[in-house]
This record gives C-alpha cells, sequence and structure tokens, in this order.
C-alpha cells in the first residue's frame, strides 16, 4: 500500500500535529457541506408538507411561500372524502402484513437449509437463487403475467402475496446472518437429541431476531411501496393499493395541488414513522446483504 | 475389511437423510420461487420465438420478432434513451454517494441524523416523489426555475414539459433518491479499511487527498464494484420513476426499454413481440453484468 503514495515532501515528516486553525476550516466546511446535502435531500419533503396545509391557489405563488398562511388542516379531512384512501390503506396494510409474514417464514426457513444442513447440490441451488436477483424484473413480469392469469390470480389481492412473498433477497439476507451462529452450538443440540427443525425453531429463530427485524422492515416498506406489481395485477378499484389510488387520484384531479400533496403525506406518513423507529435495522439489513454481494 | 461396505451404507444414509432434511427447509420458499420465477423466465425464451398476440394463440415464428425489432424505430429511441439515463446516472449516483459516505464517516457531530435523513428518499415511494418533483420542476410557478432566474438564467428550461429537459429531471430524481442507498453500501465499505494503512500513509506524510486516493479508494474496490453493478442493472432496468414522472413523454424522449415492454404487452398486447425485447433486455444485464465481473476479476489479479 505505502508503495503507492507519493514521496514525501521534505517539510512534512517532521511537523507536529497539524495547526489547529486549518482543523477548523475543514470541519467547517464540513458541517457547512453536510448542511448543503441535508437541505437538498430534505427540501422536497418539506414542500411536500408546506403544500398539503396550503389553500389551493397558495401552493404555487412568486415568489415561494415557505410557510402555510393560513394553515389548511381541512385537507387531511376533505381527502378521506374525495377518494377511497381507507380502501387503499387497508388493502395496503393486508398485503404488506401477509407478504412480510410469509416473506419471513420461508426466507428463514430456507435459509436454514443453505447455511446449515449440508447436502450435495447446495451450492450450485444458492447461486441459482442468488442468479436471479441481477434478472430484472422487467424482463418477464410478461411471462409471468399470463402465467398468473392461467392460475385464476391475476385481479386478486394474492397477485401481490404470490409476487412478492417468495424473493430470494430474504433467503440471501436470513443465510448471511445464520452463517455467522457457529456451528457447535448446533451440534450440542444435536447430540441432545433435537431435530433440525426444533434447531430451528427453538435455536435459530430466537438467535436472529435482528435479521429478522431487518428483513421485515425491508420487505413491509417494499410492498407498502410497490407500484407496478398492483398497477399491473389489481384491476378491481376495490382492490387498489395506496400507490394506484394515489397515482389515479393525481391523474384525475390534477389541479387540486394541495389535496395530492395531503394524499402523498398521508401515504409516506406510516413508512416514515416505522423508518424513524427501526432505521438500525434497516441500515443493518443494507448493509449486510450489499457488503457480500 | 467387512466393516466398509456397512460404513459406507451409513454415510450413503447420513446424507440421504440430510439431503430430505436439506430440501424439506427449502421447498416452502423453493416451490413458490420456481413457480412464479423460474417457470416465467424459462417461458420467456418460448414466447420471445411466438407471435402470439390478443387475437390469437402462440404461434411459432422463429426469429420474426427480432427482425421486425430490428427496424423498430421506437425500440431504438427506448435503447437510446435507456443508455443517456444510464450513462449519466451512474456516474452521478456513483460520486454523489460517495461523497455523502466520505462525509458522514468523519467524526461530526449530528451524522448519525444526517445519515438517516440521507438514506429516506429511497424508502419513499416513488409515486408520491414523483408528484413532489413535478410541482417543484414546474415550470413558470416551479420554485426550482424560481430559484434559477433569482440567479440571472432568464430562461430555465422547462424540465417535464420538454422534450430535451424531461430526461434530466428524470436523473436528477433517480441519483436524488439512490445516492443514500448506495452510501449505505459505500459506509460499510469504509468500515472495513484497517485504521492501521491511514495511520502509516500518515507517517509517511501523505495528506488527506493522497490519503483518499492510495488508501480509501483502493480500499473500497469489492464495494465500488458491487455499487456499479447495482447501479447498471438499476439503470438499464428503470422504469416506474419514468412511468410516473413523465410517463415517457412528452413524445418519446423518456421512452425506456423497459416502459416499451409493457407498453407492447399489457396495452397492446402483443404478449410474443413483448417477449422478444424482454430478451434483448434481459440480455444485456446478463452481459454487461459479466464484462463486469471479469474486468473486476482481471483487476484484482494485477
Amino acid at each position: 500500500m505505502t508503495t503507492l503514495l507519493q514521496p514525501p515532501s521534505l517539510e512534512i515528516p517532521l511537523r507536529p500535529a497539524r495547526p489547529p486553525r486549518r482543523r477548523r476550516t475543514t470541519r467547517v466546511l464540513g458541517y457547512a457541506a453536510l448542511i448543503v446535502a441535508a437541505v437538498a435531500i430534505l427540501l422536497p419533503f418539506y414542500w411536500m408538507l408546506m403544500s398539503s396545509l396550503k389553500a389551493n391557489n397558495d401552493v404555487y405563488t412568486i415568489p415561494v411561500r415557505w410557510l402555510p398562511d393560513p394553515v389548511v388542516w381541512k385537507n387531511y379531512v376533505d381527502i378521506w372524502h374525495r377518494s377511497d384512501l381507507t380502501t387503499w390503506l387497508e388493502n395496503t396494510l393486508i398485503l404488506s402484513i401477509a407478504v412480510t409474514f410469509l416473506q419471513v417464514l420461508t426466507g428463514s426457513f430456507a435459509a436454514y437449509g443453505f447455511a446449515k444442513v449440508r447436502f450435495p447440490g447446495r451450492n450450485v441451488l444458492f447461486l441459482a437463487y442468488i442468479g436471479t436477483i441481477a434478472v430484472p424484473w422487467q424482463s418477464y413480469m410478461i411471462p409471468q403475467f399470463i402465467l398468473f392469469s392461467k392460475l385464476h390470480l391475476s385481479d386478486t389481492l394474492w397477485s401481490i402475496v404470490a409476487l412478492q412473498a417468495f424473493g430470494a433477497f430474504g433467503v440471501f439476507l436470513m443465510k448471511q446472518y445464520y452463517e455467522s451462529i457457529p456451528d457447535e452450538l448446533l451440534d450440542a443440540a444435536r447430540i441432545d437429541g433435537m431435530s433440525e427443525y426444533g434447531i430451528w425453531r427453538r435455536i435459530m429463530l430466537p438467535l436472529s431476531v435482528p435479521a429478522i427485524a431487518s428483513l421485515s422492515l425491508l420487505t413491509l416498506v417494499t410492498t407498502w411501496n410497490d407500484y407496478l406489481g398492483p398497477l399491473i395485477y389489481l384491476r378491481s378499484h376495490s382492490l387498489w393499493t395506496i400507490q394506484i389510488g394515489l397515482k389515479t387520484f393525481v391523474n384525475s384531479y390534477n389541479a387540486e395541488y394541495s389535496l395530492i400533496m395531503t394524499g402523498s403525506v398521508l401515504s409516506v406518513l406510516p413508512i416514515a414513522v416505522i423508518f424513524l423507529l427501526g432505521q438500525r435495522y434497516f441500515v443493518e439489513g443494507i448493509a449486510t446483504t450489499g457488503l457480500k454481494g | 475389511m467387512t466393516s466398509m461396505p456397512m460404513v459406507r451404507r451409513r454415510r450413503g444414509r447420513l446424507v440421504l437423510r440430510n439431503t430430505a432434511v436439506g430440501w424439506s427447509f427449502l421447498l416452502p420458499n423453493f416451490a413458490g420461487f420456481a413457480v412464479l420465477t423460474l417457470v416465467p423466465v424459462a417461458l420467456l425464451f418460448y414466447y420471445a420465438f411466438t407471435s402470439w398476440n390478443v387475437f390469437g394463440g402462440a404461434e411459432w415464428t422463429g426469429l420474426d420478432n427480432f427482425r421486425q425489432l430490428s427496424h423498430d424505430r421506437s425500440f431504438r429511441t427506448a435503447l437510446t434513451n435507456t443508455v443517456y439515463y444510464t450513462v449519466f446516472h451512474i456516474p452521478l449516483t456513483l460520486v454523489a454517494s460517495l461523497g455523502l459516505a466520505l462525509l458522514l464517516n468523519r467524526k461530526l457531530r449530528g451524522v448519525a441524523f444526517f445519515r438517516t435523513v440521507a438514506f429516506f428518499p429511497y424508502i419513499t415511494s416513488i409515486v408520491a416523489l414523483a408528484q413532489v418533483w413535478n410541482m417543484l420542476f414546474s415550470p413558470s410557478y416551479g420554485p426550482i426555475n424560481q430559484f434559477l432566474r433569482a440567479i440571472g438564467i432568464a430562461h430555465p428550461p422547462g424540465w417535464t414539459t420538454s422534450a430535451d429537459w424531461s430526461m434530466p429531471a428524470v436523473i436528477v430524481v433517480g441519483t436524488w433518491r439512490e445516492a443514500g442507498y448506495y452510501m449505505l453500501l459505500f459506509l460499510a465499505g469504509l468500515q472495513t479499511i484497517p485504521a492501521q494503512l491511514y495511520e502509516a500513509a500518515k507517517v509517511d506524510g501523505a495528506n488527506a487527498w493522497q490519503r483518499l486516493l492510495a488508501v480509501t479508494l483502493p480500499g473500497l474496490r469489492p464495494t465500488t464494484f458491487f455499487v456499479i453493478v447495482m447501479l447498471t442493472i438499476g439503470s438499464f432496468k428503470v422504469f416506474d420513476l419514468i412511468l410516473v414522472m413523465t410517463a415517457g413523454g412528452p413524445g418519446q424522449s423518456t421512452l425506456v426499454v423497459s416502459q416499451y415492454i409493457f407498453q407492447k404487452g399489457f396495452i397492446e398486447n402483443q404478449f410474443g413481440y413483448a417477449s422478444a425485447i424482454s430478451i434483448v433486455l434481459f440480455a444485456i444485464c446478463f452481459v454487461i453484468t459479466v464484462v463486469q465481473f471479469l474486468i473486476n476479476r482481471r483487476g484484482s489479479e494485477s
């Protein structure tokens, strides 16, 4: 590594620590950069929230008004009357919970098979699993749609459950975690006569709570935010999810700027709450699956 | 001598038992995965060579779809636009996410808060984000153009209403949304670089810029490779962002390959032809991933 470095210039080796003034400058620059980045990232969210509390005519003004005046809380009442928000939220909630439950259950079960049971062909099979993560869903959505139609799944909530619940991602994330649990622990349980299923249920599941939390939160958010799946599969209005509903609302009331923003805030709010409560698990989930991919 | 076959038989039984147990664990997930993912992928390679549309069944037509595809103007536009998006989205996201990660890897106050903030766009739904950004980009009254006018640009671009500027608008939003995700991957990668390397470089008299070039970037090599692969696949399959932001317009200025598949398949019901386009998308992603793996392997050997 050090051979790659430039030869040090003459004055540096003897110099003690950096002069404090320069350190303070870089520190200030660092904070300045952080603030600029944070503003750039947060501004759209601020605009969303602020516009949702404005009267419709006040959304676009010259110059921009950064605070709603007057504050129109009524938007948050009206949106429920003007749209089927209740139905959309209900469907989305049902789907998110069902998909998350199935993904965690089947994913952790399969991950145990991949991580802790030795049998021929295991590694090849796992490679096939992981390989499909790199295959874009967009490239096989047509044959999948035809297949789902033949199975009479399309235009039912089951189609979205089937679409999301058996992903390779969950298996991958859980396997990464299981591999960090020492085999000796399992061998001890095997000697005590515990079956493999018992080991999964009584040892692995309790030990992998952090990984389960990561996978649950990531799956929940993905299902909540999914737009394409519901767009293709859910034609009946009574089955719509929040994303499809919101998009349709935007198309039919495209001049109701503040109401559109109200709907957007309501669609983002549950995710924001979940994220703030469990952000540690999001970060860990991303870091473990990202690194070794 | 007599015990050898018995041992072997016992070992054979153990392997058999393990195989049965192993498969029983995989089966609930694998059954769903095989039926719902592997079968469609296999079917794709059949449908692409048929003339299946809404009027008839799947009739084998050989390479006809691909011949038609090579003359298809709209397809060429979609492909060009996708490459346009990819060529800008990858470097911009790479620089933004690496910059954020380096910034947040320092011991500054409030770093944990900023990390949370930066990741938030990635887990926010595209539908809501597209609406907000479309309003921000609004040509006459939107805050972005008001800002541009304030700093002296008399005729700011029309963004999503202009054929020339709609793609840059989409690229900005795509980069803004994904930078936080890749930042997390880079942050995780930065943790794996041993602190001693930095100490050694400091002792050798390297300044911050030299340490970045000689220690940080080489140490991030595996992460960077992974990020580039993910970004490439992600850019080529870009779809929902465009669908909700511009729907491919104005005209065909933001039409991308995934959307063209959607249009041919689900709106015009030309399943065979749409499958042929899908194969092209699949092949592009596959070839690029393999090439990147080969380059990476050669790079890490030398």
